[in-house]
């Protein structure tokens, strides 16, 4: 059976500048695939890619991309507006700007239900009101009379969800879903999202900086770095043994309560992510590499190096670690 | 125990919140009697929830606010009511945006310039020598310092706002969400880089920042805020270790390290938002509290002292 989400070989190319410089990826049915990077590793841009959504000036070129098993490389806006908010629904960053401040909760997640099912207005009500109290909000009839600006972030975020599901997603794209939020907020929407995949199945692509999100919530992760995916393997495999110099360089940067003394320098990589122009050959990683060498300028393999971990580095096996 | 570098005494902050044209103005409280001193060359860590008053106790602090009440005071000196240049010349300022806290149309070398030059009574050589000290102690180069904002990254960025804020050698910086804008990798850099300069310069650092593992990581000394008030505070390290109030436990316990397979903790704190415009009586945290007993709704609890801090809960008395 083929995964529900397979994308081979995509790239993005903005004017002179390379975003998305041929990466692969799956998600499988009820699997959590995290993408993980800094800003403008390219990793929003790959989901607005597999979405249709990328900005005017954007140019995809991708080897395969298919849903559930249909290839949907070539589907026009028009076909591909049917399946975005209804089979692939997606949740951002920024609720608020993601939701209309002139409408109403109520009338923007029914319009979903209503313009890809035609479904009408009174059961388009009954269901937003049932997933609304799904994803954990008391009083929901209130709640849809209610505008954006009238709820707190991790309300919105809710009803962002919520919106989501409205006609039963089989694959949700969350891009950075709690950054907004508080901490306190973040595990609850997360737990929302867990326990919301086990019960319908949901495959989920979730895009994130955050390596803490990425080690609790993720089933696989894909490590992206200037356009490419560097590192890929079960999130398990990836924080045990972290093979590319990129993730374990990230890694040993982020603060570890318990684990890094106070006083100590953290972990850090030196220099800033390169600007990579169309063309570019070889490592992106090696200006800031401490394993660098002559080689690392030449077309790089991608090498498995265990039965689902593969990474995008010439080092030998058993390096540097 | 050292001398404290900065004391605060007593600090408030009342907001009126307009209720529409008819309705009299809401009454809020985002900061409510605050107290705390710092000693010379430690960090105390102000961590809290977005609305528990972190960032108006970082303004009053200061001075860009002017306190409903209270007092601040640096090296015995009361800030509140300062003169302007005077008080820059103790307390300077590192704010979350690199974005938008540095003037686009202004070279790198005239923002580092300007405390400089709004004192009025330092030589253009001299402030030649001073920014340049400044742009190395960061670590930029000479060159760095002759581009506009737009042309540096956004650590580059932070590491300007830092340079301008050392520039008049102050005793204290406030640091309000510094590296919250960055990415984890350039977040590291300028954590290190503030640990060095704090250790090289004798500073004093109120570290205010919403993620708890950079705040232990920095911080000596950390004050938990909620709903406006200090309702832990503690040596960091015991903090961490055994926290006492259950506000603290749930902030803590929703942290999420990088250690795969835990899971998503559930903190129990409900679906009830903090309201700074609408604090519950009694403890302003009982209607979330997942340790609430019958007096948290009637009475707030008194500050406890521990050996190694306070705590302002009903069930550490």
């Amino acid at each position: 059976m083929s995964a529900l989400l397979e994308v081979d070989d995509l790239r993005v190319t903005f004017g002179s500048t390379a975003a998305v410089r041929g990466i692969a990826l799956k998600v499988e049915k009820g699997e959590t695939h995290c993408l993980v990077g800094e800003s403008g590793c390219g990793k929003s841009v790959t989901s607005l890619a597999v979405m249709g959504l990328l900005a005017k000036g954007g140019k995809r070129e991708v080897a395969r991309l298919s849903f559930a098993g249909d290839d949907i490389r070539d589907y026009d806006e028009k076909r591909m507006s049917h399946l975005r908010g209804d089979r692939m629904a997606m949740i951002f960053q920024e609720p608020m700007t993601s939701l209309n401040p002139a409408y109403t909760v109520g009338s923007q997640m029914t319009e979903v239900l209503r313009r890809h099912r035609g479904t009408p207005r009174t059961q388009a009500v009954d269901r937003a009101v049932q997933l609304l109290t799904r994803v954990g909000i008391t009083a929901p009839g209130l709640r849809l009379g209610q505008f954006p600006h009238q709820l707190s972030g991790g309300l919105r975020q809710r009803v962002m969800i919520a919106m989501a599901l409205m006609c039963d997603p089989e694959l949700l794209i969350a891009d950075e879903p709690t950054t907004a939020l508080d901490v306190t907020v973040q595990a609850q929407i997360l737990r929302l999202l867990a326990e919301l995949q086990k019960d319908l199945g949901l495959g989920i692509l979730l895009i994130t900086h955050d390596l803490g999100i990425v080690a609790r919530v993720a089933d696989r992760v894909s490590v992206m770095y200037a356009g490419e995916v560097v590192e890929s393997a079960p999130t398990a495999e990836l924080f045990r043994a972290p093979r590319h110099p990129y993730t374990r360089g990230l890694l040993s940067c982020v603060p570890v309560p318990g684990k890094v003394k106070r006083d100590e320098p953290l972990g850090s990589i030196p220099g800033v992510v390169p600007r990579i122009p169309p063309g570019f050959i070889g490592c992106a990683f090696k200006e800031r590499c401490s394993y660098a060498e002559a080689a690392c300028a030449s077309p790089l393999p991608r090498r498995y190096i265990g039965p689902a971990h593969e990474m995008l580095c010439i080092l030998p096996e058993g390096s540097g670690a | 125990m050292s001398t404290p570098a900065i004391e605060v005494w007593g600090l408030r902050r009342e907001f009126r919140a307009s209720q529409g044209l008819f309705a009299p103005p809401r009454r809020v409280v985002a900061v409510d009697d605050v107290s705390f001193s710092v000693p010379a060359g430690s960090v105390l860590g102000v961590v809290g929830e977005s609305g528990c008053g972190k960032t108006t106790l970082a303004r009053m602090i200061l001075g860009l606010l002017e306190p409903s009440g209270g007092e601040v005071l640096v090296d015995g000196k009361r800030l509140v009511g300062m003169d302007r240049l005077a008080r820059a010349r103790l307390i300077q300022p590192v704010f979350q945006d690199p974005f938008s806290s540095l003037n686009p149309r202004r070279r790198v070398r005239d923002i580092i310039a300007m405390p400089l030059v709004a004192q009025g009574n330092v030589t253009t050589s001299e402030i030649g020598r001073r920014v340049a000290e400044s742009l190395e102690r960061v670590g930029l180069s000479t060159e760095q310092g002759t581009r506009f904002p737009s042309q540096l990254s956004g650590g580059q960025r932070q590491r300007v706002a830092i340079a301008r804020a050392l520039v008049l050698r102050p005793r204290i910086v406030v640091c309000d969400e510094p590296t919250s804008a960055l990415d984890v990798s350039v977040q590291a850099q300028i954590l290190n880089l503030l640990a060095e300069l704090r250790r090289d310069l004798g500073l004093t650092y109120i570290f205010i920042s919403h993620n708890l593992a950079v705040v232990e990581h920095v911080a000596s000394e950390v004050a938990v805020m909620y709903l406006g008030r200090i309702v832990e505070k503690r040596e960091s390290e015991a903090l961490f270790r055994d926290p006492r109030h259950p506000y603290t436990r749930a902030l803590l316990g929703s942290v999420l390290t990088p250690e795969p397979g835990l899971g998503v903790p559930d903190v129990g704190l409900g679906d009830i938002m903090p309201d700074p415009a609408n604090i519950p009586p009694g403890c302003r945290f009982h209607p979330r509290c997942p340790a609430c007993f019958a007096p948290c709704a009637a009475t707030g609890p008194r500050i406890t002292s521990l050996e190694d801090g306070l705590v302002e809960c009903h069930l550490a008395g």
